[in-house]
């Protein structure tokens, strides 16, 4: 059965290809193939779940080779796929919320005239994601990983027209390049030292490698996954990435591409257990993200921005679990996938709003829609009590076990996870207030209605999810589910029971609920933003994103600008003048050799003698030596 | 040896001579000296045959001809003494006297070798000498130079013919532009009278005497009438010697 | 011997000057002759040295060849002269810079 496995990746490609090709002719039907290419994918990531379920403990890593795929030598590369626990439940997640978001965006895209290419470009999509997470190869993984920067450049800038989502896209695109450039650097390092780039090869030859050579891979491979995921310090491409149709950020951008940082890190845990460096690096980058993320999310008034920036405190509170070890690695996974579900059905809601308010996104122009679009607003909530660790919905079990073990690791690092839960209580119920509770603050002729079957029946099952996902902590078994890939989860020693951290949490969050609930319920919410100028600076600084585009600006931008100033005039004047020069020099000393030639015979006649009295004149010199 | 230095400066001197002369025909002069003075030299050191050539051909031959060249360009021109090219003459002087002194030198440096002397060589007489070398080893050369020789004639020839621009005048248009001047100016149709017709004297400058007494102009070169050195007053002579005779008669 | 030569030396350096100071082209030509009669005396000169008559053979050849390359200088000086009338080497200064 497993020989079937390639069909995943490639049914959405093919699918892709063909939308491409067959051109206009096919815009009537074209996202009706997409959405059936990714569907069949599900199904093919259930039967093949299925399958692995039925597998006992110990057997449950499926590898393939599809061909080979470099062969140069020494440097050999096979198209290596693997499919064990891990990759079985991202193929779940990729397809299954991907196949949702292609059912909405039947219905999300239906007056765009390019739909048929945006279709291709979310199968486009799903085909890489999938090759990234099946991947048994760095390389191959990397192929992958380039295929969704591709992807997710396309799919931001897919309204071509709009000058901003151009300059998104490739913000985007530029800032990956950068994370890429880690990626690579661990591949070669992988070749030099192991020979080769296979998870088999690397991770089994971890034992004998040196601690400089684990720490440089994992903070090589750090970088890359700080850029996938918009982690610090790579982290200012996410809230413009928000440019995109909703569809891609619920997808890409919540749900799927932006976690492959951290499945990476979670899938190179051989390199990261053996440094500690490295892990402790992670952490860092996990913890002061998320605490960036959630103070970013406080101050936007559009809504999908403060989505964006609650996605990149979540994918922080991965990354920090994915620090923190083998008493972290599985609950990463638990939160991703959690995430995935309530965070995409936050943004199709986005959407669904979007699409009621005439595509405003501007919160302050909201207001007391609950009315207005119930089921829009029932499935919001459901996602925006899941985010908040709600006792009972997804998002608390998750969210839970990951400050448990923070707590374990260091008490400042739990420390710091429980303030990123109290702000992220306190902005989502901000939103929440701002959007569907408060006064009517519309603007002139919208007209609020509830949206499409098309578009809400995802919603539902995605908010059907963000409640049941906590079933797969049930009796620990995404634990053991994962073990044979990423070890058992240890224990760390707690100063105080678990419950207690877990009523801590609670408390954390009821403070942060009841901080929004004064500060935006009670009081009338402007119409319109309010000018910097009459705003605090925290709301100042939250707004221009802490500054992470002015710092990219000054350490990168105008550097590299002043540089290749410098370097242009270097070659405009020093080389091309230094030729140009030359040539010209020449010039003027041809100009003074012609002198010579001034058409008198007698001026001919003395060169003659010149040259003459120098032959004598060598001749004694010869005769004299 | 006394002969070389005696000679030596003074061809130094003519050489000198040749290059500062302001008049081309001074300088043609001085080179004649300069040539003479070679001949000697050349019989001083056992070779009188090229001694008698250098005499007979160049002095004779060559000089005379660029006496004559030198008469039929223009003698009276002579070189302005401002020299147009700039540095010309300084560049000149400097670079000959260093060639002149740097190859004295370098003779000087050659170690005085033995002269071995032409007397074995000379021994059948030198132009026997000669003769065999020219007509034996070198007659190859000697051919070559005669061919040389004949082109140079031919070439000369060619270089100074003067192509006809206009139809030669036959002896029929010659009278007749003899009668149109003769109806137009007086002037005398026939030929002027052979020397000695009417000349009084085998001087130059003493002019003829017409029939009529008067002197005639043509009779004198121009030059020397523009030189103001026709000879004057033969009258008074004349009028003693006539009257002798008649009272040699009487 | 050496003093032969020395003179050689001292007329060509001098008819060389020669040729480089003078305008009128007879004049020049005559300096011309000069150095070749410079060489000549040096051939003669070192025939004497050698022992044997090569050496006037050679200056023999000179005194020919000269006579020739006279000849036709002339005669191209006087054409010359006939449609320039001037006899200045200066005037045929047209290929300059």
């Amino acid at each position: 059965m497993f020989d079937l496995l390639w069909l995943l990746i490639a049914i959405p490609l093919a699918s892709a290809g063909i939308l491409l090709v067959w051109g206009k002719e096919s815009d009537g039907f074209g996202h009706l193939i997409g959405t059936v290419a990714s569907a069949a994918s599900f199904v093919l990531g259930v039967v093949f779940f299925i399958g692995l379920l039925g597998r006992e403990d110990g057997d449950r890593a499926v590898s393939q080779t599809l061909f080979t795929w470099i062969d140069a030598g020494p440097f050999h590369v096979d198209m290596s796929i693997l499919y064990d626990p891990l990759s079985s439940l991202f193929v779940l997640l990729i397809t299954g919320v991907g196949t949702l978001i292609h059912i909405y965006s039947i219905g999300y895209m239906e007056h765009d005239e390019r739909r048929r290419r945006f279709f291709a470009f979310l199968n486009l999509f799903i085909a890489s994601m999938l090759l990234l997470v099946l991947a048994a190869d760095y390389l191959v993984l990397f192929l992958g990983w380039e295929g969704v920067g591709l992807a997710s450049y396309l799919l931001i800038g897919f309204w071509q027209h709009k000058e901003s989502a151009a300059a998104a896209a490739n913000k985007a695109f530029v800032l990956n390049r950068v994370g890429d450039v880690g990626m690579a650097l661990a591949i070669m390092l992988m070749f030099a030292q192991f020979g080769t780039s296979t998870f088999a090869g690397v991770h089994g030859g971890m034992q004998n490698a040196s601690g400089n050579v684990a720490t440089a891979l994992g903070l090589l491979l750090l970088l890359g996954a700080c850029a996938k995921s918009a982690q610090v310090p790579l982290q200012s491409w996410l809230l413009d990435a928000m440019e995109g149709p909703t569809p891609v950020s619920a997808l890409i951008h919540a749900a799927t591409m932006v976690t492959a940082g951290v499945y990476l890190v979670v899938r190179a845990h051989a390199i990261f257990d053996v440094s500690e460096i490295a892990r402790t690096a992670v952490v860092v980058v996990g913890l002061v993200t998320l605490l960036v993320g959630a103070y970013i999310g406080c101050a936007k008034d559009d809504i999908k921005k403060v989505l964006a920036g609650s996605t990149m405190s979540q994918i922080g509170y991965m990354m920090l679990a994915a620090g923190l070890g083998p008493a972290g690695y599985a609950f990463a996974i638990f939160h991703l996938i959690t995430h995935g579900f309530f965070k995409a059905n936050m943004f199709l809601g986005a959407g669904s709003l979007m699409h009621g308010m005439d595509d405003d996104v501007n919160m302050r122009h909201y207001g007391a829609l609950q009315k207005a679009m119930p089921v829009t607003f029932l499935t919001f909530a459901i996602g925006y009590l899941a985010i908040i660790g709600f006792p009972g919905f997804s998002g608390f079990f998750s969210k839970d076990k990951i400050i448990e073990a923070a707590f374990g690791y260091n008490v400042w690092i739990g420390l710091g996870a429980l303030l990123g839960a109290g702000v992220t209580a306190f902005y989502m119920t901000r939103l929440m207030i701002m959007t569907f509770t408060s006064q009517k603050r519309w603007q002139k002729d919208v007209h609020p209605h509830e949206s499409p079957k098309v578009m809400t029946w995802p919603l539902i099952a995605l908010a059907a999810l963000s409640v049941l996902g906590g079933a797969l902590a049930i009796g620990g078994w995404i634990n053991d589910w994962l073990a044979p890939v990423v070890g058992q989860t240890e224990q760390h020693e707690l100063a105080v029971a678990p419950i207690f951290i877990t009523l801590l949490v609670m408390a954390t969050v009821a403070v942060g609920v009841t901080i929004g609930f004064f500060g935006y319920a009670r009081q009338p919410i402007a119409g319109e933003t309010p000018p910097n100028s009459s705003v605090s600076l925290f709301t100042r600084a939250g707004r221009a994103d802490l500054f992470g585009d002015a710092i990219n600006d000054a350490i990168a931008v105008r550097p590299t600008r002043h540089l290749t100033r410098f370097l242009v005039y270097v070659d405009g004047k020093g080389i091309d003048g230094f030729v140009t020069g030359l040539a010209d020099r020449i010039g003027d000393g041809a100009d003074q050799l012609r002198k010579t030639s001034n058409g008198f015979v007698r001026s001919y006649a003395l060169g003659i003698f010149g040259g003459a009295l120098l032959i004598v004149l060598a001749l004694l010199a010869v005769n004299l030596a | 040896m006394i002969v070389f230095w005696v000679l030596a400066p003074v061809m130094v001197l003519a050489a000198l001579g040749l290059v500062f002369a302001r008049k081309a025909v001074h300088g043609a002069l001085c080179l004649a000296v300069v040539m003479i003075s070679l001949a000697m030299l050349y019989a001083v050191q056992d070779a009188p045959f090229l001694f008698a050539v250098q005499i007979i051909v160049y002095t004779g031959a060559i000089m005379m001809l660029f006496l004559f060249v030198l008469m039929l360009v223009g003698v009276d021109t002579s070189d302005s003494v401002v020299e147009t090219i700039r540095g010309q003459r300084l560049f000149a002087t400097i670079i000959g006297l260093l060639f002149g002194i740097t190859a004295v030198i370098a003779v000087g440096q050659t170690v005085a070798l033995t002269v071995t002397g032409l007397d074995e060589a000379n021994a059948n007489g030198n132009p026997y000498g000669l003769a065999e070398l020219l007509f034996g080893r070198f007659v190859l050369a000697f051919e070559f130079t005669s061919a040389l020789l004949i082109t140079a004639a031919l070439g000369a020839m060619v270089l100074g013919h003067r192509e006809r621009l206009s139809p030669k005048k036959t002896q029929r248009d010659y009278a007749a532009m003899r009668m149109q001047a003769y109806a137009a100016d007086g002037k005398h149709p026939g030929p002027a009278p052979t020397p000695g017709v009417y000349a009084r004297h085998n001087a130059v400058d003493t002019p003829a005497l017409l029939p009529d007494g008067t002197p005639s102009e043509l009779s004198i070169s121009a030059t020397l009438r523009q030189r103001g050195q026709v000879r004057e007053g033969f009258d008074d002579d004349i009028h003693d010697i006539a009257k002798q005779i008649e009272g040699g008669e009487q | 011997m050496n003093e032969y030569i020395s003179l050689s030396m001292i007329l060509f350096a001098i008819g060389a000057t020669g040729v480089l100071v003078r305008r009128n082209a007879i004049v020049i030509f005559m300096c011309i002759e000069l150095m070749l009669n410079a060489t000549n005396l040096a051939l003669v000169s070192f025939s004497r040295q050698h022992g044997n008559l090569d050496g006037q053979i050679g200056a023999f050849f000179v005194m020919v060849v000269a006579a020739a390359e006279v000849v036709v200088g002339l005669a191209i000086i006087v054409s010359i002269y006939r449609t320039r009338r001037s006899a200045s080497v200066d005037n045929a200064s047209l290929l300059k810079f």
